[in-house]
């Protein structure tokens, strides 16, 4: 299972990527695995506020619908509307093709997510 | 309670299966991925393990009086060596169960009922067993069985036999039919809308059938496959699931299964005068399929509207592998289940518009 660098991570598997004052936000590869087939994915409107861990977001498979939590809390700025017409870009890529970008409402609160390090770890311990 | 592990348990984690607790049983929901294994059935062949299936057989002088005194289909409709899908009925009309009754003989019949309703239907039907001269027996734990479906199963399974299988005809089945040198009861009977065999061996048997169909089969691409693709194949083909589209309070008739409640025939059964009633009344809910015009996915438990007014609820939902649309099944209020009439599905807490259309999803 492939696991980006320099990326901040949850436990649910989703990623965070820090751009500047804003920041990228989607589900790892395990997570994208284990999903199977993806054929919709759900995604809040700009200008929606979300508390960190609230679902913003689901992802569905043929399978099932999994909702997707917040790592942090903040502003939706942008939204990955390609996604929405091509949700099986996330089983090609789930780091290259992110869920939506978000204004932080306080950034300490990176510091309480894995590092890819951390991450590599929890899922060689999850197998 | 754990859950059990089917004679199969060993061959699932070998193959990589996901395996899960499905209705009391160590259950693979996928090996390879729902999508591929669900068009390996369509395109070419398909092995399940079906193990956890139960069967019960019922002997003796009054075996078809008593079996046609449960079930809602015309038991005596069938002869020897020919099997009927039936519902078995409460007293006010809802599914005990739905299940394949198999004739051998017009004193021994075998039943193969729901894993997840065995304990319940054994008790049910020693509980109305009345005085009618039979002999019943539970032999679920002794019985293995694997379904082979999709258009390549006859060519697959035959490389395993010198029986001469396009001989059982559908809804027919053999007693001895030796597979791979194991003795075992084969019907032409499955859960997918495809052609296909059900098969049916000992515990040990089962392994070596299992094997051997995976070894023959891999010309033909044969996949095995897992009970995600099962479930999207029976819900595409218009195959109701116990629990789902009907259960103990949603009768058959709701469900539209009415071919297979034989109002009239000359027997009584039990939930006939619940049924006779429902019907003569009116049905005042239906199953209706829908097919969903905004995005979104109707899944299983989602709630239908109406004008803002709760009409009903989604019994099973997907975005179709084979046609590639979000469909689903909805038992909803009958004066909305005309085609074409726009209902509201709720997905969490949007609400997306989808029209009535035909159950029958998949056009054969």
């Amino acid at each position: 299972m492939k696991v980006a660098k320099g990326l901040h991570y949850t436990k649910e598997h989703e990623w965070v990527k820090v751009d500047g004052d804003t920041v990228f936000v989607g589900i790892s590869d395990f997570a994208q695995h284990h999903l199977g087939d993806i054929v919709y994915v759900e995604l809040p409107e700009v200008g929606d506020e979300f508390e960190k861990e609230e679902a913003f977001a689901a992802v569905e498979s043929v399978k099932a619908a999994s909702d997707i939590y917040l790592p942090v809390g903040g502003k939706i700025v942008e939204i990955n509307e390609e996604l929405m017409d091509d949700p099986a870009l996330l089983n090609i890529d789930a780091f290259e093709n992110w869920l939506v970008k978000i204004e932080m409402a306080d950034k300490a609160e990176l510091e309480e997510l894995m590092t890819s390090e951390d991450y590599e770890k929890f899922l060689a311990e999850e197998e | 309670m754990d859950a059990k592990k089917t004679p199969l348990y060993d061959e699932h984690v070998k193959l990589g299966g996901d395996v899960v607790d499905y209705a009391g049983w160590f259950l693979p929901v996928q090996y390879e991925g729902l999508v591929p294994e669900h068009e390996a059935v369509r395109n070419a062949v398909g092995l399940f393990d079906v193990s956890h299936m139960g069967e019960i057989t019922v002997k003796g002088k009054d075996a078809l009086a008593y079996v046609n005194s449960l079930m809602t289909n015309d038991i005596a409709s069938i002869v020897d060596n020919q099997i009927i899908y039936t519902f078995m009925c409460n007293e006010s009309g809802g599914a005990v169960d739905d299940l394949l009754v198999y004739r051998y003989a017009q004193d021994f019949f075998y039943l193969v009922v729901n894993a997840g309703n065995i304990d319940k239907d054994w008790k049910w039907i020693q509980d109305h067993k009345k005085d009618f001269e039979v002999e019943l027996e539970n032999i679920s734990d002794e019985v293995g069985e694997v379904a082979i479906q999709g258009p390549l199963a006859e060519k697959t399974l035959q490389k395993l036999t010198d029986f001469d299988l396009s001989s059982i005809k559908f809804f027919h089945l053999n007693r001895n039919v030796d597979i791979a040198g194991v003795n075992c009861m084969v019907s032409r009977t499955g859960y997918t809308g495809e052609d296909g065999f059900e098969v049916y061996s000992d515990n040990e048997g089962i392994v070596k059938v299992w094997n051997a169909i995976l070894e023959a089969g891999k010309e033909e691409g044969i996949k095995p496959t897992g009970l995600g693709c099962r479930d999207t194949l029976r819900f595409e083909a218009s195959l109701p699931l116990y629990g789902h589209e009907m259960d103990y309070v949603i009768t058959p008739l709701e469900a539209g299964f009415k071919y297979f409640v034989k109002l009239d025939k000359e027997s009584d059964f039990i939930g006939k005068e619940a049924l006779n009633k429902q019907w003569n009344e009116g049905l005042k809910r239906k199953l209706a399929g829908i097919e969903l015009i905004d995005r979104g996915i109707a899944r299983e438990g989602y709630e239908v509207y109406k004008d803002g007014e709760k009409i009903g609820h989604i019994t099973t939902g997907y975005k179709s592998p084979t046609l590639g649309k979000v469909i689903g099944n909805a038992l909803i209020k009958i004066e909305f289940t005309e085609l074409g009439t726009e209902v509201d599905v709720k997905i969490r807490n949007k609400f997306a518009k989808a029209k009535v259309i035909s159950k029958k999803f998949l056009k054969k």
